[in-house]
């Protein structure tokens, strides 16, 4: 294992702590590992919140600001983040109008964030609405598994939810517009080498170099199937099929088309991929009309990509180009 | 030792070497946890449960609370608050559960105990919904507490404990060949088979300890 880090047991904490140093406009609670944004409560707005475990940089600390999330709980590697951070959290961003959790479908994730819900519901009187993510489509029989898990989507549910918010909606029409979102959206990954967690310390899976992973997590969980290595406009057929037979992406306001690097991958390689599955879109009579390029969703050093499709609308279209100001994105600021 | 009708009593200096036997078994076993889970999960098992049971050492060490349920609910709050990921959740609900049916007594017998022990058990299926077959810590917990309630009848403390952590290990070893239904490594499908749940395997640990510290 080859990592720029101290020790894996600080790993979290001292990522954090250079966080909060490279942005002034983020307020980092070391103690209980959340990332506000430095003007938070937001009064008479409603808060977004989200966590989850870290390694998915800039997922979901990167994420906090103006146009976005009004915080972040980080977990452990890979770990769900737990209730007392979600509930300090919530009070924290509470401007009066109640908190949005966006949750990725992570078991851990779900359960941990439905405790601090009902003891937030409790202990505090904030109104607390969950929104859970699961757009990928690699997933295919929810009746035996988990369900789906969040993936890429979930970034474009904090984005699209956040400009709502920032709109002066009230909790349930933001929450509605994350369901939205979530409900249009659908992903599919792949590896082309695994992850390693600092704490383990070794590769999560093995891969040989002929080989790649289709359908991975972000998780390092293997995929649903391993097959031989193949060029770029491969890839992107087993990506965009199974995420076109899942829903019709030829609506009239046109897609947004989001390729992710998985942390290993470099930018040259994320935009053959999307001029590959842009091809086979154009053929597939579905158009482009927004797009998002780089890695916005990882996992730790894993080599591979995402792809993510997004059916907008007028009005998804507006919220999309609405300013944002966060170090993961920006724009019109 | 008791014998058939002399339930063994329980107080809360046996609960606590129960959690600090169960605390070490974690530390030793952390990678062998860690080794099972990436096979099939996101290889953090065995990290999580040690960084959550260092945590309640930590809270033992610092005092200790006056009666088992008080500290089984400072075990299960505090794995709540450190853990994270399912496991988290999943152990701390099933302390807190055994702690709410404990109540306010001292000494606990052995069947209260047993009472307890399927109280946060069923606890853990509230929390997760998980079903038997599901391939997770569920699969060791649920034969062990049948176990025990059939051995209270004839057996002394001490083989009625051991014959749950008996039950709990072939629990857990029946958990190779299924296919996994519930948390990550349902993500797997068909995958998933032919690798042993590292949640049943903590689980199995933790009746093991039980029958070593309190049998």
């Amino acid at each position: 294992m080859k990592k720029l880090i101290n020790d894996p047991a600080d790993v979290v904490t001292e990522a954090l702590s250079g966080i909060a140093a490279a942005h002034p406009d983020l307020r980092v609670d070391l103690d209980h590992k959340i990332v506000y944004r430095a003007d938070a409560p937001v009064q008479g707005k409603v808060g977004l919140l989200s966590g989850g475990g870290s390694g998915h940089e800039p997922l979901h600390g990167g994420f906090v600001g103006p146009g976005m999330l009004d915080a972040a709980c980080a977990g452990e590697v890979f770990t769900s983040p737990v209730p007392d951070q979600m509930m300090e959290a919530t009070r924290g961003i509470d401007g009066g109008a109640g908190v949005l959790h966006i949750v990725k479908n992570y078991t851990g994730d779900v359960m941990n964030f439905e405790m601090a819900a009902e003891l937030a519901a409790a202990d505090t009187g904030v109104e607390v609405v969950s929104v859970v993510t699961n757009d990928d489509v690699a997933v295919q029989d929810s009746l035996y598994t988990a369900g789906r898990r969040g993936v890429g989507v979930t970034v474009l549910v904090e984005k699209l939810a956040g400009a709502a918010a920032d709109e002066g909606r009230d909790l349930a029409g933001v929450a509605a517009i994350a369901r939205r979102v979530n409900d249009a959206g659908r992903s599919m990954g792949m590896a082309l080498t695994s992850c390693t967690v600092p704490a383990a310390g070794q590769p999560t899976f093995d891969l040989p170099e002929d080989e790649m992973e289709i359908g991975i997590g972000i998780h390092g969980e293997p995929g649903r199937r391993r097959v031989p290595l193949a060029p770029a406009r491969e890839v992107a057929e087993m990506l965009v099929e199974p995420i076109l037979t899942d829903r019709d992406f030829t609506g009239d306001g046109g897609t947004l088309l989001f390729v992710n690097g998985m942390g290993g991958t470099p930018l040259l390689e994320l935009y053959v991929m999307y001029r590959e599955v842009s091809r086979i879109l154009a053929k597939a009579g579905v158009s482009v009309a927004r797009s998002l390029v780089g890695p916005y969703i990882t996992s730790l050093e894993m080599a591979g990509c995402s792809v993510t499709l997004l059916q907008l609308d007028d009005e998804l279209l507006r919220l999309w180009d609405a300013p944002v100001r966060t170090p993961g994105m920006r724009w019109g600021v | 030792m008791a014998g058939p009708d002399e339930f063994a009593v329980i107080d809360a200096a046996a609960v606590e070497r129960w959690i600090r036997a169960f605390a070490a078994a974690i530390a030793e076993h952390e990678p062998e946890l860690t080794r099972l889970d990436s096979a099939i999960g996101d290889a953090d098992h065995g990290a999580n449960m040690n960084r959550g049971f260092k945590a309640v050492i930590a809270k033992l060490d610092e005092a200790s609370t006056s009666g088992p349920a008080a500290m089984l609910k400072q075990v299960g709050m505090t794995l709540v608050s450190t853990v994270g990921g399912a496991s988290g959740p999943l152990y701390g609900t099933f302390f807190l559960r055994m702690a709410t049916a404990i109540g306010d007594t001292d000494t606990v017998d052995q069947k209260l105990f047993a009472a307890a022990l399927r109280a946060g058990v069923d606890g853990v299926v509230a929390r997760g919904k998980a079903e038997a077959g599901d391939k997770t810590m569920y699969d060791a917990l649920a034969p062990a507490v049948d176990a025990l309630d059939a051995a209270l009848g004839g057996e002394d403390a001490s083989g009625a404990l051991s014959a749950a952590a008996d039950a709990a290990a072939q629990g857990r070893d029946a958990t190779t060949p299924m296919q996994a239904r519930k948390g990550r490594a349902s993500y797997l499908g068909e995958r998933s088979v032919g690798h042993q749940d590292p949640g049943a395997t903590s689980a199995a640990l933790l009746l093991r300890t039980a029958a070593d510290a309190l049998g």
